[in-house]
């Protein structure tokens, strides 16, 4: 698999290198922890993005995957005592795993068929785990405070899992950029334009969705075990939030589905925007309605999202942006 | 055992049949224009605010009542379909999904401002009917007959009126119907105000007998979906037996296992149906 990275697939690779340097170097907790959930999102949109973006495959409930894959990865921390990395790998695995069992039932629906199937598998799941006695059932479970002093204490412990996501994360994307210079990517965009034609070309569609859906799990699960991991417990109704699935969808929508930079300028947008109306005082109550209305402005006049958009009217960028 | 079995049963059977109606609307709208409307829960839970407005600021009979709702509600409809829905038609099927997402969160969002969070509920009640060991409050069977009526009407619209064969035609071939004449852009309206009154409705009919918070929705929208894929798209019928099913389910599973593995059951059932009959199990299409 010969591979160029130009310029364009660099760029958002350095830029969350140069912020995660620089939050470092700060060492004040609240950017850490505000940082924390922009790269959170950046992963969870930027692996979306593979199967959403690339395929064109809408997976809603793909919140699914953070949450047992988190699930597990937690379970092993808190009950086994596991170090964090092979942990959050073993959440990556499972989740992973699980979409490829999925994939090969649900990966045959189409267009929004496939979309309700994974919202049912989010909530059989939550159902599911709620009444899982190993995974603490309702209730969830937590982190021994012994836990963090392999860490050095609870500080540097979150420390330690920022340090993790901020790595996670730059792979996500580097993933994300490999996938989409490559022939498997070609593959995945060909079936996002016409899966009959692409089938027909030799594409093996079965089998190159299935692989697109597993990277698509594998990150969310590793980004969710080392969230909880960050809060210290996990439950049911944190782990399987639609709400959060969708999100992720809108942030890749904003910036541009389909590309390796979109989905991370989305997330930082859409973030930097529910921050903002979250503490402004004028619209605190009414924050779900404004983020409500801005979507539905994107997804009416700008479809094709910011970086689509930018790259449809100005030429010059389209070396720079991928 | 048996008496518990039987009055959970007929519980979860009467409440089936608002279920199905609930689903109702979703079902029309989906096999008309296959969109799945996302803003069907916050719609059900305006139809149940409409009713407890009605009811305790003018003192309405909440029959009464849910009738004006549904005005109301195919109004919204159209306003719905003309903002949102209409100009993200022929999109792929992530724009109308996070279209009508985007109304679901523009609903819910001023919904907690004025209503806030905290439950609510209509101050009614009809008594109830006792046979044996089943007893069943009087406001449940009503809603139960309501939604019988809702599909009867629904049913002989759809298939005896011009427009209802209309919206039939445009279902089955929206480029075949517009050459034979029908305004297509009209129907497709008409039918997602349809839609949506049949939410309200719901919605109001099961005020009567829960308590209800803006998010209450949420729950009836998924168990719409679980109903949709069971009786089909479409067809109002289906959705009835849909309704059914999942509330007999409902009924029967606890008699066997804990309360809460219900929803196990139900949405694997729902992946299951979907995955082997994704046309659902009395889907003809």
């Amino acid at each position: 698999m010969k591979t160029r990275l130009r310029f364009g697939y660099l760029l958002p690779l350095a830029i969350i290198l140069v912020w995660g340097v620089w939050v470092l170097l700060k060492g004040e907790d609240t950017l850490r922890e505000t940082t924390f959930t922009v790269f959170m999102f950046i992963g969870m949109a930027s692996s979306l993005n593979i199967l959403l973006g690339y395929t064109g495959y809408v997976s809603f409930g793909h919140i699914v995957f953070f949450g047992l894959g988190g699930y597990f990865g937690f379970y092993l921390v808190s009950q086994h005592n596991l170090a964090l990395i092979p942990a959050s790998l073993a959440g990556g695995a499972l989740s992973g795993a699980l979409a490829g069992l999925l994939g090969l039932a649900v990966l045959r629906l189409r267009g929004a068929y496939f979309a309700l199937a994974t919202i049912g598998i989010n909530e059989a799941a939550r159902a599911f785990v709620s009444n899982f006695g190993p995974f603490g059932g309702a209730t969830g479970l937590f982190v021994q405070f012994s836990a963090y002093e392999a860490y050095g204490g609870a500080g540097p412990a979150l420390w330690t899992t920022f340090i993790y996501l901020w790595l996670v994360t730059l792979v996500v994307l580097l993933a994300s950029s490999l996938v989409k210079s490559s022939r498997f990517g070609l593959g995945l965009m060909a079936i996002r334009e016409d899966e009959d034609a692409a089938m027909v070309m030799g594409v093996k569609a079965p089998r190159a969705k299935t692989i697109a859906f597993m990277i698509s799990a594998f990150f969310p699960g590793m980004i969710g075990t080392l969230y909880f991991f960050k809060n210290g417990n996990v439950e049911p109704g944190d782990a399987f939030q639609l709400h959060m699935s969708i999100e992720a969808l809108v942030m890749i929508m904003l910036g541009g589905m389909g590309t390796v930079f979109g989905p991370m300028l989305g997330a930082v947008t859409y973030q930097g925007l529910r921050g903002y109306l979250l503490t402004s005082p004028i619209f605190k109550s009414l924050h779900l309605a404004v983020s409500g209305v801005f979507l539905l402005v994107i997804i009416l006049f700008i479809p094709a999202g910011v970086v689509g958009w930018i790259r449809h009217r100005i030429p010059l960028t389209r070396k720079l942006l991928e | 055992m048996l008496d518990q079995v039987l009055s959970s049963l007929s519980d979860g059977i009467v409440l089936g049949f608002v279920y199905g109606l609930a689903a109702m609307g979703l079902s029309l709208i989906w096999g008309v224009m296959t969109v799945i409307n996302l803003a069907h829960g916050p719609v059900i839970a305006l139809g149940m605010f409409g009713t407890y407005l009605f009811f305790t600021q003018a003192g309405m009979n909440p029959y009464l009542a849910i009738l004006l709702v549904a005005v109301l509600g195919l109004l919204f409809g159209f306003v719905m379909y003309g903002v949102a829905v209409h100009r993200v038609l022929n999109a792929p099927h992530l724009s109308t999904l996070l279209a009508t997402f985007a109304i679901n969160m523009i609903l819910i969002g001023i919904g907690t401002a004025v209503f806030s969070t905290s439950p609510h509920n209509v101050d009614f009640s009809m008594g109830s009917l006792d046979a044996g060991p089943i007893t069943i409050p009087l406001t449940r069977l009503i809603a139960a007959l309501g939604a019988v009526l809702v599909t009867v009407f629904l049913y002989s619209f759809l298939y005896f009126t011009r427009p209802g064969k209309a919206i039939r035609a445009v279902a089955n071939n929206r480029e075949a119907a517009e050459l034979m004449g029908i305004p297509s852009a009209a129907v497709l309206a008409l039918s997602f105000g349809l839609g949506t009154m049949l939410a309200a409705v719901a919605g109001g009919l099961i005020a009567t007998f829960f308590p209800f918070t803006i998010l209450s929705g949420g729950p009836y929208e998924l168990k719409s979906f679980v109903i949709c894929v069971l009786g089909g798209l479409g067809n109002p019928l289906g959705a009835l037996l849909g309704g059914l099913i999942l509330g007999g389910l409902e009924g029967l599973v606890p008699a066997f296992m804990p309360v809460s593995w219900v929803p196990v059951v139900e949405f694997g059932l729902f992946v299951l149906v979907l995955v082997v009959r994704p046309t659902g199990l009395f889907g003809a299409k």
